[in-house]
């Protein structure tokens, strides 16, 4: 019995894992790349905050977040007021944005989402809210159909335009239509990189068909070569998960330790009671 | 002379005479070893009987670790859900309280299941433990509604769609269902005012009446004594000489303090393990959606409520409409807990102990944990999780077929057990228990 | 040795075992829980020092900032202010600061860095009213001689513009002075006063 209800998490777990596919079976998803971060890399996360602050703080906000907690990534005080600090804000306050919420929906359509735990909301079946991320970033391209120029293959439709356009240069969208569905994984399997498999109908001769069509991006030629944008993608992602969960090393830190105690108290508990029960027949 | 005919405290020293002047005042050795220290209780107690004294453990956690995070929390629509993610960074070791709290609201759940599944496998809702049963029952409710006012103040999405559409079921209702639904709201949709109301139940009404309810289920069963797996009652053994106690009971203290104290280390492992390297669970204790702040204006793509409440919103969708009204489907949730209460009567096997009820009584109650299980699963899922029959069932969706079946066979369980257990081949209970 | 006595004694010791493991394990458990009722970051940033700007502040004003919550005044004196704190020494219950209300640098005759500028905590110290200003020229209302000070409304504690407290008011201690320090003339800040930065 206990053997069936842990089953049953694991199963369930593991059914939370494609879950996305098979809720959005009519639009399927797009297929995301898991994010190489590495929440130990310093390097990488002050950059990623560096980044974060002067790409992303611009129109969004990440209103649960301190600046001076920024300590955490060994970062000094006067570092953080010197050098991510634009808004003339105390070290101590949160970061909040300049612009008008009503402006924002002007201009965009939505106000932009606060993103302090997005790394985790963006969470799913699909990949972690890393991977989401990490994926998005690299998903950009020229549509003339938006208002602003601009599509994703895993947000279709964003209200945001590219602000990382001029590092990664324009990225054209490349469509192929299969017959099959067979034929349509096989080329999703066989490509790398973000891709989506679309299902849809043609009409032919009169009759319906099922058609399949697989999206893939061909990358344009930006600031940095399609390496060194990953590698800042990689950074602001690896900062955004530290974000969303600025207690997560010390949680594991801290848990560490209460499982040693809790073992350690297990072998005492333990004897304890096979001495009081060893004459009870 | 009371004091002295008393007279239980013995030694010398400090506490040893405090003792004493307390008791003088007061029954508290008298209480202590009615409660525990010389409760008696069988000697055969399994795995299964752990759950009891962890779901007490868990509910002191719980309360604890609530009272702490009410220093912090606001519940207040405009601030809520800024205050939950405060507590997680600004506030020093908040994190840790927090996720004891949404770890340990599920852990309170999977304890009394066992709890209850112990019940249902050794009959311990028979004479003279219905009472027991019963509140042990109004226990289980309680927590249902604990648990459902407590979801709302995270104020995410989930929190808040989830309130919306368990709070529309009221809805169904004929007549004054529409009424109904927004006198729970206090307002047109779920709002401030329903964050605040729903606070108030969580962190004292229900929880006043919770602890009632224990104390009420913790005397009725230190009245009539515990059952057993072997579902023979000690109390009508013959007493062994020596010690003057039925033949296979023994004390509680030292006994069963030092064994559930074990099982109550091994029962922090497993948590700890949980709440501090995997704190969501796979979305399941914590909904990745209910980190997007409550949107009005916007439901996500899926929803489903905690998996705890998913085998009865399971039955609730499995329900067809009937006149157009959900009500027929509301009913059958509501039915399907509540038929619990009536396990003490529809139970009528010779013998308590799923150990000596004879092939139709365990194939049936294997079933219903298949049942249950399955319907559990199918609740977290879209309707469409399986795909479509072909046209000879009408494109039906595979996993609604099945939820009702599992649904039929759910009451099934019931309906028929009057008259199931009744005819079974039981085998006799012996006279001692067995291990 | 009985197998009893044996038992006995294993079971002594590991009962005592787990008594202090148990022990340590709610006692760490108690530490997140305690910890939370500290500040929290949100309050520490709002207790963070303030700067004020006091190159307007005239002769003889009062200028009051929110510091942690309290009001925290500075006043430029003037010379005629200066001398009625000197007046005041012998009505004053503790003329010399012996009572660590203020930090060792504002241990002085004036109470304070600059003789003109003093920063005090506009907190009476008796049940934490704010007290009033009132000038030399309130003789009126302060009696014949009155040289200058603060009033608390509410029991009527006296204080010089050192911010000392008069003989026979009921607060018992001088106003607290806060740390503070100037960057250049004309900035102050409230709530710090390490060197440098």
């Amino acid at each position: 019995m206990v053997s069936i209800v842990f089953g049953r998490f694991i199963r369930a777990v593991v059914c939370v894992a494609s879950f996305a596919s098979f809720a959005t079976v009519a639009s399927e998803g797009a297929r995301l790349q898991t994010a190489p971060i590495n929440s130990h890399d310093v390097a990488s996360l002050q950059n990623g905050a560096k980044l974060f602050i002067n790409y992303c703080l611009n129109c969004h906000t990440a209103s649960y977040m301190r600046y001076n907690r920024l300590q955490d990534l060994e970062l000094t005080e006067a570092q953080i007021k010197d050098n991510l600090i634009f808004t003339g804000v105390k070290v101590g306050e949160l970061m909040q944005v300049g612009m008008d919420r009503k402006d924002a929906k002007a201009w965009f359509g939505v106000a932009p989402p606060d993103l302090t735990v997005t790394a985790r909301a963006r969470s799913s079946g699909a990949g972690t809210g890393s991977d989401w991320i990490f994926s998005y970033l690299r998903s950009f391209y020229r549509d003339p159909s938006r208002p602003t120029g601009w599509n994703n293959l895993v947000y279709p439709n964003v209200g945001m335009p590219h602000v990382l356009w001029q590092l990664s240069g324009q990225a054209q969208l490349h469509e192929e239509v299969f017959e099959s569905e067979h034929a349509a994984r096989a080329a999703l399997i066989a490509t790398k990189g973000v891709a989506q498999l679309e299902e849809g109908h043609e009409i032919k001769d009169g009759k319906t068909v099922e058609r399949f069509v697989l999206k893939t991006l061909t990358p344009g030629n930006g600031a940095l070569s399609h390496v060194e944008y990953d590698k800042a993608v990689t950074d602001i992602v690896n900062y955004m998960t530290y974000m969303a969960e600025p207690a997560r090393l010390e949680r594991r830190r801290v848990g560490f330790y209460v499982l040693m105690l809790l073992g350690l108290l297990l072998v005492l508990v333990y004897a304890l009671k096979k001495s009081y029960w060893k004459n009870i027949h | 002379m009371a004091a002295a005919e008393k007279q239980p405290v013995t030694g010398a020293g400090p506490l040893n005479g405090l003792l004493t002047w307390v008791d003088a005042r007061f029954p508290l050795i008298k209480m202590w070893e009615e409660q525990w220290g010389k409760y008696v209780a069988p000697k055969n107690f399994n795995f299964w009987y752990y759950f009891g004294s962890l779901s007490a453990f868990v509910l002191v956690l719980q309360i604890l670790t609530g009272i702490f995070l009410t220093m912090n929390y606001k519940p207040d629509a405009a601030h809520a859900f800024a205050s939950v993610e405060y507590i997680m960074r600004d506030v020093w070791g908040g994190w840790i309280i927090r996720y004891m709290h949404s770890t340990g609201a599920s852990a309170f759940f999977i304890c009394i299941y066992l709890h209850m599944f112990r019940g249902l496998l050794y009959g311990s809702y028979r004479k003279p433990r219905e009472l027991l049963w019963i509140f042990g029952m109004l226990i289980y409710l309680c927590l249902m509604a604990e648990a459902f006012f407590g979801y709302l103040l995270p104020w995410g999405q989930m929190s808040y769609w989830g309130a919306q559409v368990i709070v529309n079921l009221f809805g169904a209702v004929p007549f004054i269902g529409e009424d109904l639904s927004i006198w729970i709201r206090g307002d047109y949709v779920v709002s401030d005012a329903t964050l605040n109301r729903f606070f108030a139940f969580h962190v004292i009404a229900i929880p006043l009446v919770l602890l009632g309810l224990v104390a009420a289920h913790l005397a009725a069963l230190h009245e009539v004594g515990s059952n057993n797996p072997d579902g023979v009652e000690i109390k009508k053994q013959p007493k062994d000489p020596q010690t003057g106690l039925p033949l296979d009971g023994i004390y509680s203290h030292p006994y069963y303090t030092v064994k559930d104290a074990l099982g109550v280390v091994v029962f922090l492992i497993v948590f700890s393990v949980i709440m501090f390297f995997l704190p969501e669970m796979g979305g399941y204790f914590l909904e990745y959606n209910n980190f997007i702040p409550a949107d009005p204006l916007n439901t996500p793509q899926h929803i489903a409520p905690v998996w705890y409440f998913t085998p009865f919103y399971s039955i609730l969708r499995a329900i067809p409409p009937l006149f157009n009204s959900q009500f027929p489907g509301v009913l059958a949730m509501g039915a399907s807990t509540m038929i619990l209460f009536l396990m003490p009567w529809l139970d009528r096997s010779p013998v308590k102990s799923v150990r000596y009820k004879g092939p139709v009584f365990k194939t049936a109650l294997a079933l219903f944990v298949i049942v249950f299980l399955l319907l559990g699963y199918l609740g977290t899922e879209p309707t469409n999780v399986w795909g479509q029959f072909g046209a000879w069932l009408g494109n039906a969706d595979r996993a609604t077929v099945v939820a009702r079946i599992c649904t039929a066979i759910y009451f099934l369980f019931f309906i028929l057990m009057p008259w199931y257990s009744k005819i079974d081949q039981c085998k006799p209970e012996p006279a001692r228990l067995t291990w | 040795m009985s197998d009893q006595q044996v038992d006995k004694g294993k079971r002594g010791f590991l009962m005592a075992a787990t008594g202090v493991v148990g022990g340590v394990a709610a006692a760490a458990t108690a530490v997140p829980f305690a910890g939370s009722m500290f500040p929290s970051e949100r309050a520490k940033a709002a207790g963070a020092p303030v700067e004020a700007d006091i190159s307007k502040l005239a002769p003889g004003e009062m200028q009051i900032v929110e510091w942690r919550g309290k009001p925290v005044w500075i006043v430029n004196r003037t010379k005629e202010m200066l001398e009625g704190i000197k007046k005041s020494d012998a009505r004053a219950s503790d003329p010399n600061s012996d009572v660590p209300q203020q930090p060792e640098y504002a241990k002085n005759e004036y109470r304070s860095i600059k003789p003109d500028i003093v920063v005090l905590e506009g907190v009476c110290t008796h049940l934490g009213c704010s007290p009033q200003y009132k000038s030399v020229e309130a003789k009126g209302d302060m009696g014949q001689d009155w040289n200058g000070g603060f009033f608390c409304p509410c029991h009527g504690s006296k204080f010089d513009f050192a911010g000392r407290v008069f003989q026979g008011s009921p607060a018992p201690t001088n106003l607290r002075v806060p740390p503070y320090k100037f960057v250049g003339d004309a900035k102050i800040i409230i709530g710090d006063d390490t060197k440098g930065a």
